[in-house]
C-alpha cells in the first residue's frame, strides 16, 4: 500500500474540524428511538431530564405526549414546562408546542415528544421537527423521540412489514444530524404484556392499535430496523473517530450512486432503497430523471408525481439531478460516468415485453452500455403501475386532428375520381403520401395513422380496377398498399418526433436566452444593489409575478433592495420571514412548509455556507409552484448569490487596494514631510534660544534678524500644515464642495488680498470682462486654487516678474489663465507637476510640492480642468476650465425697491 | 500710575496660547483675567465685566458659539472669535450667534490688537449717536445729504449699493457675514440669497476700488463675509 492510500481525505480531515468546532459552541439533539409506541422512549428521555434537573440544568418540557400513562406521569414533578398553544381546528381545539415560547425561553435542554409529528396549520412549521431544527440553530438542546417507522428511509420497508403506511415521516438528514441516538428497547413480548395491561395506550385505542400493528411477528421485525438504524449512528461515530485519529482501517472506497427515477409510483421506492444503499455505503448519491426524449411530454398527474419522487431524494439527502431530451439511456450513462458513478439504480420494468421489442429496452442499454458501472435492477410493486397511471386525455387538438386527416384524404380522393384516367397510378400514391405528410406535420403520430390507412383503403376502392371495391386483379397491388402503408407509418412517426424536438428545443432556447440575459445583466452588475434590482426584474418577467430581493443592511437586518413585476406587499410579517430565511439559509413561506401564511415564497440567496440575500415571490396561491418556475428560481437563486458574492468581494479588493494606496500615500508623506516640517522648526527653535541664551549682548541688527528668521518660518511652517490639511482632506473625500453662485473677480480679489504681503513689488495684470457668468463654485476652496497658483508663480519666479489672470467665457464654462514670466515649466513633465510631492529642481526653494496636487484635486472636484504648459516668449500658464451657472443668471432679477436711482451729489 | 487699561477676558484652553497672549496682552496696557473653560470663563464675565472677550471655540466643556449666544442674551462686551484655519462655517455660526470679529489661528499680535481696538471703539460709540460724516481715507460718504465722493469726486450708486457702503463703513475694520448684511440691507426674507450680494459688491467695488479685482477697501474674507478697512 503506498502513501497516498494510507492518507486520510482532507476534505473528511476539514469536515472533521468543521464538526468539532461547531461542535463546541453548537446544540446537541438527541433522539431517544424506538421500534414501537410504548417501548418507553418518553419515560427514558424524561428520566434523563431528571438527572440532568437535579444538576442544576435548566430542563424545560416543551411538549410531551402522556397517553394517561402513570409511570410517566410520575416524572412531571418539579419540571418547568411551557404552556401549549391552542388552536382551535375545525371545530374542534387542539394543542400544539408552542415554539415561539420556547425560543423566548430559552432553556438549556428541551424535551420535544414525538419528532414525527405534523403540527396543526397556523404554525411556524408544518412539522416538528422543523421546530426541532429551529430550536437547535438557536441554540437550545433538544431531546426528542422517534418511532422507527417515521424514518423516511425506511417508510416502505415498514409498510411492507406492517401493511399499514405511515404519513409522518422524519427526513433521515435529521436523524444525521443527531449527535446521539439512544435506543430504547424492550422485548416484543413485554412490550405486549403492557400492552395489555394498559399501560401503553387507552384500552379502546389499544385493542384496535393491536390488531394492526402490535403483531408478534411485525414487532420483531420493526426491533430489528430500530436496532439496524441506531448501529448505522454508531458506526458513523466509529467513523469519525477513526478519521480522526487515523486509525489504520479500510478506507471507504469513493463509491458513489445514481438512481434512475421516473413518474411511475414504483419509483418512490426506488429512491429509498437508493438512500439505504449509500448509507450503507457511505456514499453520495443522486436522484436523476432524463425528461422529454422519446417518451414526451408528461401529463399533469405524472409530473407532480415526478416531482414528489425528486422531493422525496432531496428530503433523503441524496442530489437532484435533471436531464433532458435524446436517448435516456445515452444521458444516463454520459452522466455517470462523467460524475464517477459506481452503481447505478434501475426499477425492475413492469410493461410487456412487447415494448421493448418495438422501442428497446432502456434497461437493455444501459446494462450493456455500462462498462465498468454495476448495474442493480430493483423490483416495483407489482400492479401499481397500471393501476395508478392515469389515462392520457385526449387533446382536442388530436381530435380535430383526425377530423383533418379524413376530411383531407376525402377531398383529395372525390377531386382525383373525375380525372382517375388521367393521372398515373404513382402520381396518386405520391398525392397521398403528401396528405399524410401534410397531417403528421400538423396534427402528430395518431392523425397521420388514421390517413395512411384511409389513404390506402381510398386508393385501392376508387383507383384500383375493378373500381369500387376493395378487390383487385392485380396481386401486385397488394404490395404497394404495404408498402404505402408502412411509409406512411414511418412518414408520421419521423415528423411528430421531429415536431417534438422542435418544441422542446424551442422551451431549452426560451430557458437559455432567459438566463443569458439575467447572467448577461447580472455580470455588468457592479455592486449588491444592481444585482438586487437586475434580479428582480428578470425573475418578474420569467415568473410573471411580484419579486422583491431583499439585502441585507450594516446591522446584518434585511432591507427592501428591489421591486419589480407586480407590487409585493412586504409587511412586518413578510420582512420576518425574509429575516428567517436569511438567517436560517432554508426557504419559507407560501408554498412551503415553513411559515405558509405568509404572502410571499422567500428563497435565500446562498453562496458557500452563508445566505447574501433573499429574494421573495408573490404568489397568488398557495399550492407548491410548478417544476418549470422552481427550476428558475433554484437558477435564478445560485446566479443572484454568485453575482453577490462576487460584488462583495470586488467592494473588499476595492477597499484593500484603497488601503494599500493610502498606506503607501502615508508613507510618501511621512518620509517628505517629516523633512520638511524640521527644517523650519529647527531654524526657529535655533533662533530662539539663540536669543534667549546672548540676551542683551546681541547687537540690534543681530537680534532683528533672528526674529526675521523665527516670523518667516513660523509662516512657512503654517503654510505647509495648511496644504497637508488640505491634501488630506481632499483625498479622505470628506470635502463637500459648496456650489455657490459667485463672481470670478471676488474669488481673484480675496486671493490677491491673502498675498498682498507676498506679491507686493509685482506688477498684477488682472484682465476680467465685465459680463462674466456667475461661477458655480465654492468660493473658499476656489481662493485656495488661486492662492497656491500664485504663491507658486510667486516662489517660481524671479522678484518683480509680473504675472497675469485673464478669464473669458466659453460655452457652458469659463476659462481662467495665470501665468508667469519665469523659468517655465521643466520640458516634457507639464503634467507631472500635479503629483503629490513632485518639486522641480529648484535649488533654494522650499515646500512639499503639494499646492499643485490641492489646486487640481479641488478643481477636478469641481468637475473642471486644470492644465499647465510653457508659454511662448517664456514662463508658465496655468489654465482653469470651470463650471459657471447652469443656466448663468448674467442678468440678475433687480431686487431694488424702486427702479436703480442715481444718488445725486 | 495712569487710568488702568482695559480688561480682557481669555477664554482659551491651550496653556502655550495663554501664556503668549497674556505676555502681549500685558506689554500693550491691557489687564486680563483667564478662564480654561466654558463654565469658568462665563463666571469671570460675570463677575468681572470684561470690556473685551478672546474666546477660543474649541473649549474643553461645550462649544464656544453656545457661549457667545449665552454672553449676548444679556451683555454687549464685543467678543473677538479666535478658530483654527478650515473651520468658516464654525466662523460664521459664532459671528451670527453675536460674536464681533474673528482671528484665524495662528495669527500676529498686531493683527490682534488691531482688531481688539475697533471692537472697543465700535463697543463705546454703540451708545452715543451715530457718525452723521463717515471718513475712510479718500472715502467720504455725508450721511444727511446721502453723498459719496472719493477723493472729492462724486459716486453715483444705487440705492441697494449707497446701503451696502454705509453699513460696511458704519462697521469699519468689522467683519459682517453674508447673513448679516442680506438681512440689515435686503430685510430678513433674503438672509440665504449670498449670489444677490456678491453681485452687488462686485457692482460697489467697480465704482469706489481703483483696482476691483485687488480691492484694498472692501476685503472679502473668504466663506464668512465682507470687512471695509479702517486703515486701507
Amino acid at each position: 500500500m503506498d502513501d497516498h492510500d494510507q492518507r486520510p481525505d482532507p476534505d473528511a480531515l476539514l469536515r472533521q474540524l468543521q464538526a468539532e468546532e461547531t461542535q463546541r459552541t453548537r446544540s446537541k439533539f438527541k433522539i431517544f428511538l424506538g421500534y414501537a409506541p410504548g417501548v418507553g422512549k418518553t419515560y427514558k428521555m424524561l428520566e434523563l431530564a431528571r438527572q440532568l434537573f437535579l444538576q442544576n440544568i435548566d430542563v424545560v418540557i416543551g411538549y410531551v405526549e402522556l397517553h394517561r400513562r402513570y409511570d410517566t406521569n410520575m416524572l412531571w414533578l418539579g419540571f418547568d414546562f411551557l404552556p401549549r398553544r391552542s388552536l382551535g381546528y375545525r371545530g374542534t381545539r387542539l394543542e400544539e408546542f408552542d415554539l415561539e415560547a420556547a425560543l423566548e425561553r430559552r432553556p438549556q435542554v428541551l424535551l420535544l415528544d414525538e419528532l414525527a409529528h405534523t403540527n396543526a396549520p397556523g404554525g411556524r412549521h408544518a412539522k416538528r421537527w422543523q421546530d426541532a431544527l429551529d430550536l437547535l440553530d438557536a441554540g437550545i438542546d433538544v431531546h426528542t423521540t422517534l418511532n422507527v417507522q417515521h424514518v423516511e428511509s425506511l417508510n416502505d420497508i415498514v409498510a411492507q412489514i406492517t401493511g399499514i403506511r405511515v404519513r409522518e415521516t422524519v427526513p433521515d438528514s435529521v436523524l444525521e444530524r443527531a449527535d446521539e441516538i439512544e435506543l430504547v428497547d424492550s422485548p416484543p413480548d413485554e412490550l405486549l404484556a403492557r400492552l395489555a395491561e394498559g399501560k401503553v395506550y387507552v384500552a379502546a385505542q389499544a385493542a384496535r392499535a393491536t390488531e394492526h400493528f402490535f403483531k408478534r411477528g411485525n414487532l420483531l421485525a420493526l426491533r430489528e430496523l430500530a436496532l439496524r438504524v441506531a448501529a448505522q449512528h454508531a458506526g458513523a461515530d466509529v467513523q469519525e473517530y477513526r478519521q480522526a485519529h487515523e486509525i489504520e482501517a479500510t478506507w471507504p472506497t469513493a463509491e458513489r450512486l445514481l438512481v434512475c427515477v421516473g413518474s411511475a409510483p414504483a419509483s418512490a421506492r426506488l429512491v429509498r432503497a437508493a438512500s439505504r444503499m449509500a448509507a450503507r455505503l457511505d456514499a453520495p448519491w443522486a436522484a436523476m430523471v432524463v425528461e422529454g426524449g422519446r417518451m414526451g411530454p408528461l401529463a399533469e398527474a405524472d409530473r407532480q408525481r415526478l416531482e414528489a419522487h425528486l422531493g422525496l431524494a432531496e428530503a433523503l439527502g441524496g442530489e437532484v439531478v435533471r436531464l433532458s431530451g435524446g436517448r435516456a439511456s445515452e444521458a444516463i450513462l454520459e452522466y455517470a460516468r462523467q460524475h464517477n458513478v459506481t452503481r447505478l439504480i434501475l426499477g425492475k420494468p413492469t410493461h410487456r415485453r412487447i415494448r421493448d421489442l418495438l422501442r428497446g429496452s432502456l434497461l437493455d442499454e444501459i446494462v450493456r452500455g455500462s462498462q465498468d458501472i454495476d448495474v442493480h435492477v430493483i423490483s416495483g410493486e407489482p400492479g401499481s403501475e397500471a393501476q395508478e397511471t392515469e389515462p392520457k386525455k385526449k387533446l382536442p387538438l388530436q381530435r380535430r386532428g383526425y377530423l383533418w386527416a379524413g376530411g383531407l384524404v376525402g377531398v383529395v380522393t372525390v377531386a382525383a375520381v373525375p380525372v382517375r384516367e388521367l393521372l398515373a397510378l404513382p402520381d396518386l400514391v405520391m398525392l397521398y403520401l403528401l396528405i399524410i405528410m401534410i397531417v403528421a406535420a400538423r396534427f402528430g403520430r395518431g392523425p397521420s395513422i388514421l390517413a395512411s390507412a384511409l389513404s390506402v383503403l381510398a386508393y385501392d376502392f376508387f383507383f384500383i380496377p375493378p373500381y369500387y371495391t376493395f378487390a383487385a386483379h392485380d396481386q401486385r397491388h397488394f404490395f404497394t398498399f404495404l408498402m404505402m402503408f408502412v411509409v406512411g407509418l414511418l412518414i408520421s412517426g419521423l415528423t411528430s418526433r421531429i415536431r417534438r424536438e422542435e418544441k422542446e428545443a424551442r422551451g431549452r432556447e426560451a430557458r437559455t436566452s432567459a438566463l443569458y440575459g439575467l447572467s448577461r445583466d447580472l455580470s455588468s452588475s457592479l455592486d449588491a444593489a444592481q444585482v438586487g434590482a437586475v434580479t428582480a426584474q428578470h425573475a418578474a418577467e420569467i415568473l410573471q409575478t411580484g419579486v422583491a430581493v431583499l439585502l441585507p443592511n450594516a446591522r446584518n437586518s434585511l432591507e427592501l433592495g428591489a421591486k419589480a413585476g407586480r407590487d409585493v406587499l412586504f409587511e412586518t410579517q413578510e420582512l420576518s420571514v425574509a429575516q428567517w430565511v436569511f438567517e436560517h439559509g432554508r426557504p419559507a413561506g407560501r408554498g412551503t412548509d415553513t411559515l405558509s401564511g405568509a404572502r410571499v415564497m422567500c428563497v435565500p440567496l446562498v453562496s458557500g455556507e452563508e445566505a447574501l440575500g433573499v429574494i421573495a415571490l408573490a404568489f397568488e396561491s398557495s399550492a407548491p409552484i410548478g417544476l418549470e418556475q422552481r427550476r428558475f428560481l433554484d437558477v435564478f437563486a445560485r446566479q443572484a448569490a454568485l453575482a453577490l458574492e462576487r460584488a462583495r468581494l470586488a467592494e473588499e479588493a476595492k477597499a484593500a487596494a484603497l488601503r494599500a494606496r493610502s498606506e503607501e500615500m502615508r508613507s510618501s508623506l511621512l518620509s517628505t514631510v517629516s523633512h520638511d516640517l524640521r527644517t523650519p522648526l529647527a531654524a526657529i527653535t535655533g533662533a530662539a534660544t539663540e536669543l534667549r541664551e546672548s540676551g542683551p549682548q546681541g547687537t540690534e541688527a543681530q537680534r532683528r534678524e533672528l526674529l526675521d528668521t523665527i516670523c518667516e518660518e513660523a509662516e512657512r511652517l503654517e503654510r505647509l500644515v495648511g496644504n497637508l490639511l488640505d491634501m488630506t482632506r481632499l483625498e479622505s473625500g470628506t470635502l463637500r464642495v459648496k456650489q455657490e453662485l459667485v463672481p470670478l473677480v471676488e474669488v481673484v480679489g480675496s486671493a490677491l488680498t491673502r498675498l498682498e504681503e507676498r506679491l507686493r513689488g509685482r506688477p498684477i495684470d488682472v484682465e476680467l470682462p465685465s459680463d462674466l457668468p456667475l461661477l458655480s463654485a465654492d468660493p473658499v476652496l476656489l481662493e485656495q486654487v488661486f492662492v497656491n497658483l500664485l504663491e507658486n508663480a510667486a516662489k517660481y519666479t524671479p522678484a518683480g516678474s509680473p504675472i497675469e489672470i485673464r478669464a473669458r467665457a466659453t460655452n457652458g464654462s469659463m476659462e481662467v489663465e495665470v501665468a508667469d514670466r519665469g523659468g517655465g515649466l521643466p520640458r516634457g513633465r507639464e503634467t507631472q507637476v500635479f503629483e503629490k510631492f513632485f518639486r522641480g529642481d529648484h535649488a533654494g526653494v522650499s515646500g512639499a510640492g503639494l499646492g499643485l496636487a490641492i489646486c487640481r484635486g479641488i478643481v477636478l472636484a469641481h468637475g473642471g480642468k486644470l492644465v499647465a504648459e510653457n508659454r511662448a516668449g517664456g514662463g508658465a500658464a496655468f489654465r482653469l476650465s470651470l463650471p459657471v451657472s447652469n443656466p448663468p443668471p448674467s442678468r440678475l432679477p433687480s431686487l431694488e425697491e424702486q427702479p436703480p436711482k442715481e444718488v445725486s451729489p | 500710575m495712569t487710568t488702568p487699561g482695559p480688561l480682557v477676558l481669555l477664554i482659551e484652553d491651550e496653556f502655550q496660547m495663554r501664556r503668549f497672549l497674556r505676555a502681549s496682552l500685558t506689554s500693550h496696557g491691557f489687564r486680563w483675567v483667564e478662564a480654561e473653560t466654558a463654565t469658568e470663563g462665563m463666571a469671570l464675565a460675570t463677575s468681572h465685566h470684561p470690556d473685551v472677550i478672546l474666546l477660543d471655540l474649541g473649549l474643553p466643556d461645550g462649544s464656544g458659539i453656545t457661549l457667545a449666544r449665552r454672553f449676548r442674551e444679556w451683555s454687549r462686551t464685543p467678543i473677538i472669535v479666535i478658530s483654527a484655519r478650515g473651520r468658516e462655517e464654525d466662523k460664521v455660526e459664532a459671528l451670527d450667534a453675536g460674536a464681533d470679529d474673528y482671528l484665524t489661528k495662528p495669527f500676529g499680535v498686531n493683527e490682534l490688537f488691531a482688531r481688539i481696538r475697533v471692537a472697543l471703539r465700535h463697543a463705546n460709540g454703540a451708545g452715543g449717536t451715530p457718525e452723521p460724516i463717515l471718513e475712510l481715507g479718500a472715502l467720504r460718504i455725508d450721511q444727511p445729504r446721502r453723498e459719496v465722493t472719493l477723493g472729492g469726486t462724486a459716486v453715483h450708486l444705487t440705492p441697494i449699493e449707497y446701503r451696502l457702503l454705509v453699513l460696511l463703513a458704519r462697521h469699519a475694520g468689522k467683519v459682517l457675514t453674508h447673513r448679516q448684511i442680506l438681512q440689515e440691507v435686503w430685510g430678513p426674507g433674503h438672509a440665504d440669497q449670498t449670489h444677490y450680494l456678491r453681485v452687488y459688491m462686485a457692482a460697489l467695488r467697480q465704482k469706489i476700488e481703483p483696482e476691483p479685482a485687488r480691492p484694498r477697501l472692501l476685503v472679502t474674507e473668504p466663506g464668512v463675509g465682507y470687512r471695509l478697512r479702517d486703515r486701507p
